[in-house]
Parts: structure tokens; sequence; C-alpha cells
């Protein structure tokens, strides 16, 4: 019993790199203004998600072909790794450590560590969904 | 090593993210499951030590100055039960290598221990109220994942019980926080501490004190919140059984006995009253159940719910006596409670069913198995010199001492029928005729076998020794008694 679902398929194309695209803005806003890893891993997940509906698990597996569970074990090492690197500077533990740099075509950025702290929360964030999700779906 | 103190949270932590990356592989889930708790072992060794010689130690995270920053706290009576939590699991690792299966062990069985220790081993740590859920919510999640792991009827039956308690409980528990920290403007434990009694409207206070007791009553099993408990604690498997019954009522009953001493002081005549009175009530339908049900698993599980009662009524006196056996008493318990699991479950293994009636004669078959579970029955009893009887003793000696006479009454005469709780164990299953027992592998045997014999052992030894240790509990009671330490530990300058 297959629709015709070209209309959806054919918006999600574009649709998904909007969202994937917001998702980087949105990671990046974080730490500032909201914004942040948990927010950003939603929205990925929700790209995902959306081509799922658009097409099915089995293509959107072939596109992305990752292991959910290993992403969010990933995650989880290096948002614990950050955190731990206070541990080596004996200070108290989630201390992060920032500067201010010079680099070619953004100019002066500030490189802050609780970035990758914020990358591991993203990806257990997008395993830890799509691993649900997958379960759910994969149930029928 | 200022991080010290968080080494017994994060190697569990580390260790379960680890190994998440081969499910498959069950020697590399088993050896790392292992090293995991065993090298946060030796982190709590050091930890006490530490705790020992230099007093309190606290950190508050990311370098944010306490009360703003979340601290984490570890004095002797929270080092102490992060000690047990972790030697506990650590032997339900062993303990689960022959009883758990190959099916269980490749789904996640070790990740989710070792993040259900992580849990246990942070609320004890935590001294922030906040963080205190968060932790919670960490341990329960391992706890939905484990209490429902291999998907069997009863298993599902009684998960969705529990989850919806537990679900309750922590919306209720996320409530009772924001009315605290509407009435005074701070989560951090020590500040509370402080401010808590600067209020003059005790009124609200109270309210809020009793919304938190039935908050952790419901993790803690008290009466009349404990009606999910043993319908859920009897659907999993024994490992599994014995790590919710030995450290997941234990950290409600940890939750009340802090914050019921550090800053719940300010209307004593009824909170502490009303403490008092549940915990005697608790104790009463614990050995209700403890005698009316003739499956063994179902018998120890309501002695959680007894042993539960006896611990709050030694918090409620707030007197030396009283709060030292309490701690004594919770030690004692988490180790002795794991113990009697694992020998049930060798029991239950042997006959093929937890049905008390057809069971005999294992006295025949199994003679050392029989006098380990004798020891262990007499130690949960309280018998000197076992390791329940020191705890008992001053929990008794701290009711005579305070407002309480006849609780203390009450918790002897109710040793009496645990013990006889636990000796009807023996007499059915290892007294009269042998019955057809079901074939066991010599080795399975064995490997069940030494992992509770040990923590027998240690169990006894806590009892005999009970003077070694008895500096230790003074010294955790002490900080319980004088929130006036833990204050200045935390707010230093």
């Amino acid at each position: 019993m297959r629709t015709n679902d070209v209309m959806l398929q054919t918006a999600t194309k574009v649709v998904t790199f909007i969202i994937l695209m917001f998702a980087v803005h949105i990671f990046f806003a974080g730490h500032y203004t909201p914004g942040g890893g948990f927010v950003g891993g939603l929205l990925t997940a929700s790209a995902i998600v959306l081509l799922m509906l658009a097409y099915d698990i089995e293509t959107v597996k072939k596109i992305i072909p990752f292991n959910y569970v290993m992403m969010t074990a990933t995650g989880l090492l290096l948002a614990l790794g950050t955190a731990s690197a206070s541990i080596f500077f004996n200070v108290p533990f989630f201390t992060h450590a920032y500067d201010y740099f010079d680099l070619p075509l953004w100019g002066k950025t500030s490189l802050h560590s609780a970035a990758l702290f914020d990358l591991g929360v993203y990806l257990v964030v997008v395993g830890v969904t799509m691993t649900i999700i997958q379960t759910i779906g994969e149930d029928e | 090593m200022i991080n010290l103190l968080l080494f017994p949270v994060l190697i569990p932590l580390l260790f379960a993210a680890i190994l998440l990356f081969f499910p498959k592989n069950i020697r590399m889930q088993r050896t790392f499951a292992a090293i995991g708790a065993g090298l946060a072992l030796v982190a709590v060794l050091f930890l006490i030590a530490k705790v020992k010689t230099d007093g309190i130690q606290a950190v508050t995270l990311g370098s944010w100055d306490a009360p703003f920053g979340i601290t984490m706290v570890s004095d002797l009576f929270s080092a102490l039960l992060v000690l047990s939590a972790t030697i506990i699991t650590l032997f339900i690792i062993f303990y689960s290598f022959p009883t758990i299966g190959a099916e269980r062990e490749q789904s996640f069985y070790y990740p989710a221990v070792l993040f259900l220790l992580t849990g246990v081993n942070g609320a004890f740590t935590t001294g922030d109220i906040f963080n205190l859920f968060v932790f919670f919510e960490v341990l329960l999640m391992s706890s939905y994942m484990l209490i429902v792991h291999g998907g069997e009827k009863p298993q599902l039956r009684e998960t969705i019980k529990y989850l919806l308690v537990n679900v309750i409980s922590s919306a209720l528990f996320v409530s009772a926080v924001a009315f605290l920290y509407s009435v005074t403007g701070t989560l951090n434990m020590a500040d509370l501490a402080v401010k808590i009694p600067q209020i003059e409207a005790t009124g609200i206070l109270t309210v809020i004190a009793v919304m938190f007791l039935m908050v952790f009553g419901f993790k803690a099993a008290i009466f009349p919140l404990y009606f999910w408990l043993p319908g859920a604690y009897h659907a999993p498997p024994t490992p599994i059984l014995a790590l919710f019954g030995a450290l997941l009522t234990k950290v409600g009953v940890y939750a009340i006995m802090r914050t019921y001493t550090l800053f719940f002081t300010m209307n004593t005549d009824f909170t502490h009253e009303l403490l008092a009175i549940i915990a005697i009530l608790t104790i009463l339908a614990g050995c209700i159940g403890a005698l009316a049900y003739f499956d063994v698993k179902k018998i120890i599980i309501y002695n959680i719910i007894i042993a539960v009662g006896v611990i709050l009524f030694g918090v409620s006196q707030l007197n030396e006596a009283g709060v030292d056996g309490a701690i004594f008493y919770l030690i004692h318990d988490m180790l002795i409670k794991a113990a009697l699991f694992f020998l049930v479950g060798i029991v239950a293994v042997i006959f093929g069913t937890s049905n008390l009636r057809q069971m005999g004669g294992l006295m025949k078959t199994h003679p050392f198995l029989g006098w380990v579970y004798l020891i262990t029955a007499f130690g949960l009893a309280g018998i000197p010199p076992l390791s329940g009887f020191p705890g008992k003793l001053l929990i008794v000696q701290g009711g005579f001492e305070g407002p309480h006479f006849w609780g203390s009454i009450v918790v002897l005469a109710t040793s009496l029928l645990v013990l006889l709780s636990a000796i009807r164990i023996f007499i059915y299953a290892f007294w009269g005729e042998p019955v057809e027992t079901v074939p066991l592998k010599k080795s399975t045997y064995r490997q069940m076998l030494i992992p509770s014999v040990l923590l027998v052992a240690i169990t006894v030894f806590i009892g005999v020794g009970a003077e070694l240790f008895m500096p230790l509990i003074n010294g955790a009671g002490e900080v319980l008694l004088n929130p006036s330490i833990y204050i200045d530990a935390v707010l230093k300058e």
C-alpha cells in the first residue's frame, strides 16, 4: 500500500538540509545565547526522523550507516574526557579553559573547551534519540 | 587531588561508556566491568583515608564558588556508604557471571549495573539538593533498564507499576525542590542549613519537609508508600534483585537521613515525631509481610522494609546513640541483604523454585550452604557478635534515651519476628526429607557460593570487629548531629 509521496520526498530533500544547517547554527549559538549540544542534537535527530518518514528505515540506514549506540558511547567518552581534563590540572572538575585566537577568515575567535563537551552532549542526544526511534520503528 | 571524591562516581561512568563499544564480547564485558568496580573500590578506600585524616572533602564543579556552583561533598557518612555500595556492586558483578545468562550479558547488562553505581555513588556524594534529583534520575534510568532487562512477562507487568510510581515521585521531587527554592532561595545543602534556621515561617517549611519525606519515602519504601516494592523486586533475576535490595532503597534512606539531620530540624516536635511513628509502622508492616509469604524472595524483600523502619527510627531520635546506630545498621543492612539475596538465589536455583513448600533436606546435600545461611540469618536478626547487633543495640539505646521508648520495645520485639522469618527459610529448605533438586554444575555452584561467602565473611568481620569501626561510625554521626561541621567545610570562606 504505497501512497504517492513525491511531494513529501521532494520537500524533504530540501528541508533536511535546512534543519541540519540550523542545528549547526544552534549548536554554536550555545554557551552565551540559547542553544547548545542538546537542542542541536534534537534538531539533527528530527532531520533524520523526517528522512525516515519520507523514505523508510532501510534507505536511511544506507544513507547514514552509523551505529547509534557507538555514537552515544563516543559522545559520553568525549564529554567525560573534556570534563576530566580538569583533573590533570588539579582544578575542580568541569573547570573549562578558553582563550581568544586570530584565525584566518574568522578573525578574532573565542575557542572554548566547553564546545568539545557540548559536542559530546550532541553525539549522546543524537545517538540515544535515534536508538529509541529505530528500536520502536523496527518493532512492527 | 581535590577531585578525589569524584572518582567513585566517574570511574564506573567511564567503564560503562567503554563497555557500550563491544556489547557482544562477553569475556571483555566481564573483565572491564570487574576492573571498573574494582578501581572504584580502590578510589573509595583512598577517599576514606583522606576524609579520616583531613576532614570533610568538598569541591564545587566548574570552579563556581559555593553556594552557586554544584557542590560535591564527601564526609565520613557518605564515604562509608559509597564504600558499601561499591563493594556490593563488585560482588554482584562476580555473582552475575554464572547466574545472569549469556543473552542478558550481551544486551548491555554490565553497563547498566555500572551506570546504576554511578547514580548511587553520586547521590551519596552530592551536596546540592537539585543535583541529588539528577543522580536519582541516573540511578532510576538504570534501574528501569535492569528491572525490564530480559523482558519476561512478570518483569514487563511489574515494570509498568515501578515506572509509574517512580515517575510520579520524581515529579513530586521536582515540585518539592521548587517549593524549597521559592522559600529559601538556595539549593545548596550547606547553604540551606544556614538559611532555614533564619526563616521564621516554620509552617511552610514543615510542609516542605513532609513533602520531601514522601518523595524519599517512595524510594525508601516506608509505610504506606512501600506497596510497589514487593512485586517490583520479585520480578527480575537474583543479581538484579540483590542490587536493588541492597542499594536502591538505601539511597532513599540516606536522603531522609541527610535532609532530616542537616536542615529540616526547625520543627522536630512534628517532623521527627512523624518520622518515628512512620518508622515503627514500617517495621510492623514489614514483619507481617515477612511472616505471611512462603516465597523465599518475598520473605527477604519484606525484611528490606523492616530494616528501613529500624534505621529511620534511629534517625528520628536525633541523639548520638540513635544516629550512630542508624549509620551502623544502614551499612550492615546493605551488605547483609546482598548476602541473603545471593544465598537465597542459590537455594532457589538448586530447587528450581522460590516456593518454600516445595523445598527440603538441603542440609544433607549442601551442608556448607546451610551453615553459611544460618550465620547470615543470625546476623540479620542481630544476634551478638554478628553485624546486626551493634547497630540495633545503639538504635534501641537511642530510643530509650529519646522520647520514644515504646519504639525501642517494638524494635526489640520485632527482632524476634525477623529471626523467625529468616529461620523459617532454614527450617523449610534445609531440614526435612530431601526433595528432588535441579542438577547444577559443580563449577557454577562454586562460582555462586564464593562471592556469597566472601560477603558474609565481611559482615561477620564488621560485627566481630565492631570496635574497630566505631571511630569511623562516630565520626560520621558527629557530622550528622553537628551541621556546623558540614557547613564550615562547604562554605569555607
